[in-house]
C-alpha cells in the first residue's frame, strides 16, 4: 500500500527523522492558511497523489507570493496530473502540501528496500541526490553505498556511520545524519514498509539534515498488524474497479484491452493474458479469483469484469485444485438466470469435479462457449471477440 | 528416487483439526501420503483422521518419527509454526498459507540459517505455494494428485495452478513427473528455483527439469546462471506476464516489476542466452519438454 508525501513525512517526524515545517490543505484557502501559519515569504507547494517524477510533471513549486500558491491550487486541486509513472490518465491531486522551503547545499540520496537476491533489508546511499537512481547505479555504480541489515539484531549505529562516512558530509553532520539514517530504518521496520526512499535528503546551508521528499510503501500483507498505516490508505489514488474488487477480497488489475479474463491464481492469471495477446486480443484486466470460489463468488466476479465497459468478451480459465469446477459453472449459469450478457463468453474448465461442471454449463442451455485447453480457449475467445465486434 | 518427499516419508500436519487442514489432511491420506500425526495447540492428545494430534510439533516429533511437515497456519501465526518446525528436527517443510507478513519471512529465513549447519538445515518450500508432490509416492500440498503422472522431469513453480497447467500438458503427451515443488509467490521464499535445481542435478530419476516463473526478483536470473555453469540435465522454462504492466502487483505478493531484469521478456532473454529452452506461451510448456527430451 502507498501513501502520500506528507503521511510519510509525519510518520517519519514521529520516529525523530528531521522534516521541514509544512501543512496539508484540501482547498486554496486551507493552503494560504498553511502558508500563513509558517510564516516567512517562500513556499514550495507540492501536488499530493501516488506517484514520483512529480516536480518533473509540474506538481512541485517554489512560491514567493500567495497569488501564485493559489494559481498552484487552481491548477492542481481535484484535477488528474500525468507523470511518467502514472500512465497517460494520470492521478487525481487530493491535497496540496505546504511547506517551509529551504536553502540547499548539497542533495542527497537515500534509500531502505527489500533486497529480494539477498533477502535482507538494504539501506542505500548515494551522493547523487535528486537524481533517478537507476540511472545512477547504471551509470556511475561507485557513487552508490550500499549496508545490509542483520534480521537478528537490526540495524548498527556503525552501520549508518559507515554509510554516511561515503556521502562526503562536513564532521559536523556527520552525527545528525547518522542519527537521521538510524530513524528512518526504525520507521521501516517498525510499520512493516517495503520501501522508504528519501529522494533528496539534504544538507541545508547551515548544515542541517533534512528529508526533503518522502515516499513509503507498506507490505499489504502486514496491514492488519499496523491500523495505524491503514488508516493512511486514499481510495482517491485507487483504480475505482480495483477498490471495488479488493472489497470483495478479489486481486483485480485493471489494463486497456477489450477482453475480460478470470482465472484462479495469480501465475495462471498472468499466462492466460499473455495467451490471449499470443492469440491477437489484448486483456482488459489481471483477475484472480483465488482458492475456494463459490458459485456466488464467481457471479460477482464476472460483474467486477463486466463493469468494465472496454470489456467486449469474456474468458474464464480454471485449473481446479482447491477450487470446484460445479462451483464455478454453478456461479456463471446462476447469474446467466439473474441477466443477460450480450458479449461473447468462453469458459475453460480443468482439474476437479470438471465432468460435473461442463455438465452443469451443457444443460443450462445457456449461450456459452466451452474450451478444453488453455490455447483453445484464448484463440476461440479472441475469434468471437473479432466476429462480434467486427475488429 | 524423487525429491523430498516419497511414500515412507512420515508427514506431520501443522494445523491438522482445521477446516483448510482437515480437508487437504484427507486427500493426502487418500493419495498415499503417509501422514502420521498432526499438531493443534490445546488439541494435543486427540485423534482427527484417525491420526494421533499434539499440542507442540516436538512432541510430534518424538512419539512419531515425523521428517516432513505441512502448514496450514493463518498468515499472522505461519512464521511461528515453520520456526518451531525447524526448532523440533522437521527436515522438509511446506508451507502452504498465502499472506505472511515479508518482515516474518526475513526472519525465519535468518533462524533457519542461523540455527542450523547446512547439512542440518531444514528445507523450507513456500510460503503461498502449492507444495510438493512426487507423483505415485506422496503428496505434500494443495493440488489434484490425478493430474500428475509419474516419470523423470523435475517441476519447479512459483505459480500453483500454472504447475498444474504444466503438469496436466505433460501428462497428455506421456510425460511424467519426478517431483514437482511449488516455491511460492511471495518476494521472500524459502527455496528459490537454484536451491531446488541443486537437489534435482543430484537426482537419479530425474533426466529434466521444467522452471515456472515469472514477473518480479532475481530468481529465474539466478536459475539461468547456475544452469549454466552447474547443471548437467537439459532444462527448459516458461514466464508468466509478459503483458504485465511494470510497478503493479500481480495478485502474488512477489509478482511485480521494480527494476531493470525483472520483466518477463527480459527473464525470458536471459534464460535463453544461458542456453535454456523457453516455451513461446504457457500452452506450450508440454511440447517444449518434450522437445527438450527428444534431444537428450
Amino acid at each position: 500500500m502507498n501513501i502520500h508525501e506528507y503521511q510519510a513525512k509525519k510518520l517519519l517526524a514521529q520516529y525523530g527523522v528531521p522534516v521541514p515545517r509544512g501543512g496539508i490543505a484540501h482547498s486554496a484557502t486551507g493552503a494560504i492558511y498553511q502558508a500563513n501559519e509558517l510564516g516567512g515569504d517562500k513556499w514550495i507547494v507540492k501536488a499530493q497523489l501516488h506517484s514520483g517524477a512529480r516536480g518533473k510533471a509540474g506538481g512541485v513549486k517554489l512560491c514567493n507570493t500567495q497569488k501564485e500558491i493559489l494559481q498552484f491550487c487552481d491548477k492542481h486541486l481535484g484535477n488528474n496530473l500525468v507523470t511518467h509513472q502514472t500512465g497517460p490518465e494520470g492521478k487525481m491531486v487530493s491535497s496540496i502540501y505546504v511547506e517551509e522551503a529551504s536553502d540547499i547545499a548539497k542533495e542527497l540520496y537515500f534509500s531502505i528496500v527489500l533486497d529480494r537476491a539477498i533477502q535482507k533489508v538494504t539501506l542505500i546511499a548515494s551522493t547523487e541526490g535528486g537524481m533517478d537512481i537507476e540511472q545512477v547505479a547504471e551509470e556511475t555504480p561507485e557513487k552508490i553505498s550500499k549496508i545490509t541489515i542483520d534480521p537478528a539484531v537490526g540495524m548498527q549505529p556503525f552501520q549508518a556511520r559507515q554509510l554516511v562516512f561515503t556521502l562526503g558530509l562536513p564532521n559536523s553532520a556527520i552525527a545528525a545524519a547518522s542519527r537521521a539514517v538510524m530513524k528512518c530504518y526504525r520507521a521501516f521496520r517498525d510499520t512493516d514498509a517495503n520501501l522508504l526512499e528519501i529522494n533528496p535528503m539534504i544538507l541545508t546551508t547551515d548544515n542541517k539534515i533534512l528529508a526533503i521528499d518522502a515516499k513509503m510503501s507498506f507490505d499489504a500483507n502486514a496491514l492488519y498488524r499496523r491500523p495505524e498505516i491503514f488508516e493512511f490508505r486514499d481510495k482517491t489514488q485507487e483504480d475505482p474497479r480495483e477498490t471495488h474488487a479488493a472489497e470483495h477480497d478479489l486481486n483485480y488489475v485493471g489494463l486497456d484491452g477489450n477482453i475480460g479474463c478470470l482465472i484462479n491464481g495469480a501465475g495462471l492469471a498472468m499466462a492466460t493474458m499473455d495467451m490471449i495477446q499470443h492469440a491477437g486480443g489484448e486483456p482488459a484486466n489481471f483477475l484472480d479469483i483465488g482458492g475456494g470460489a463459490s458459485a456466488e463468488r464467481v457471479a460477482t466476479s464476472i460483474e467486477l469484469v463486466l463493469s468494465d465497459d472496454n470489456v467486449e468478451a469474456i474468458l474464464v480459465n480454471i485449473f481446479a485444485g482447491i477450487n470446484r469446477c460445479d462451483w464455478v459453472a454453478q456461479g456463471i449459469v446462476d447469474l446467466l438466470n439473474k441477466r443477460d450478457i450480450d458479449i461473447p463468453l468462453v469458459v475453460r474448465l480443468s482439474g476437479t469435479n470438471v465432468e460435473k461442471g461442463q455438465k452443469i454449463l451443457k444443460d443450462s442451455g445457456k449461450k456459452v462457449t466451452t474450451a478444453d485447453t488453455l490455447s483453445d480457449a484464448a484463440h476461440k475467445v479472441v475469434a468471437a471477440w473479432k466476429q462480434s465486434t467486427g475488429k | 528416487m524423487s525429491i523430498f518427499i516419497n511414500e515412507k516419508t512420515p508427514v506431520l500436519i501443522q494445523g491438522l483439526t482445521g477446516r483448510m487442514g482437515s480437508f487437504h489432511a484427507q486427500e493426502m491420506i487418500e493419495y498415499g501420503t503417509n501422514v502420521v500425526a498432526g499438531v493443534t495447540p490445546g488439541k494435543g492428545g486427540t485423534t482427527h483422521l484417525d491420526r494421533p494430534v499434539f499440542n507442540t510439533v516436538k512432541e510430534a516429533v518424538a512419539a512419531t518419527g515425523a521428517e516432513a511437515s505441512i502448514i496450514f497456519v493463518p498468515p499472522a501465526y505461519a512464521a511461528d509454526g515453520i520456526m518451531e518446525a525447524a526448532e523440533s528436527g522437521i527436515k522438509y517443510c511446506v508451507s502452504i498459507t498465502d499472506g505472511i507478513p515479508t518482515h516474518d519471512m526475513i526472519r525465519v529465513k535468518r533462524y533457519l540459517f542461523a540455527r542450523a549447519k547446512p547439512e542440518d538445515r531444514m528445507i523450507l518450500t513456500g510460503p503461498n505455494c502449492a507444495g510438493t508432490i512426487s507423483p505415485g509416492k506422496a503428496m505434500l500440498g494443495i493440488m489434484p494428485g490425478h493430474i500428475y503422472m509419474q516419470g523423470n522431469v523435475g517441476l519447479i513453480g512459483r505459480s500453483g495452478t500454472l504447475g498444474y497447467e504444466a503438469a496436466s500438458q505433460m501428462k497428455e503427451l506421456g510425460i511424467g513427473i519426478s517431483t514437482g515443488v511449488g516455491i511460492g509467490g511471495d518476494p521472500i521464499n524459502g527455496s528459490s528455483f537454484v536451491e531446488i535445481l541443486k537437489h534435482f542435478e543430484e537426482d537419479d530419476e530425474t533426466e529434466a527439469v521444467l522452471i515456472i516463473g515469472e514477473i518480479g526478483g532475481p530468481q529465474e536470473a539466478a536459475a539461468a546462471e547456475y544452469y549454466q555453469k552447474h547443471m548437467s540435465k537439459p532444462m527448459a522454462a516458461y514466464i508468466a506476464g509478459l503483458t504485465a504492466p511494470p510497478g503493479r502487483l500481480m495478485g502474488h505478493a512477489g509478482a511485480i516489476v521494480n527494476t531493470s531484469g525483472e520483466s518477463a521478456a527480459e527473464k525470458v532473454e536471459i534464460l535463453q542466452d544461458a542456453g535454456v529452452m523457453v516455451s513461446p506461451t504457457p500452452s506450450d510448456m508440454g511440447a517444449t519438454m518434450e522437445k527438450l527430451l527428444k534431444g537428450i
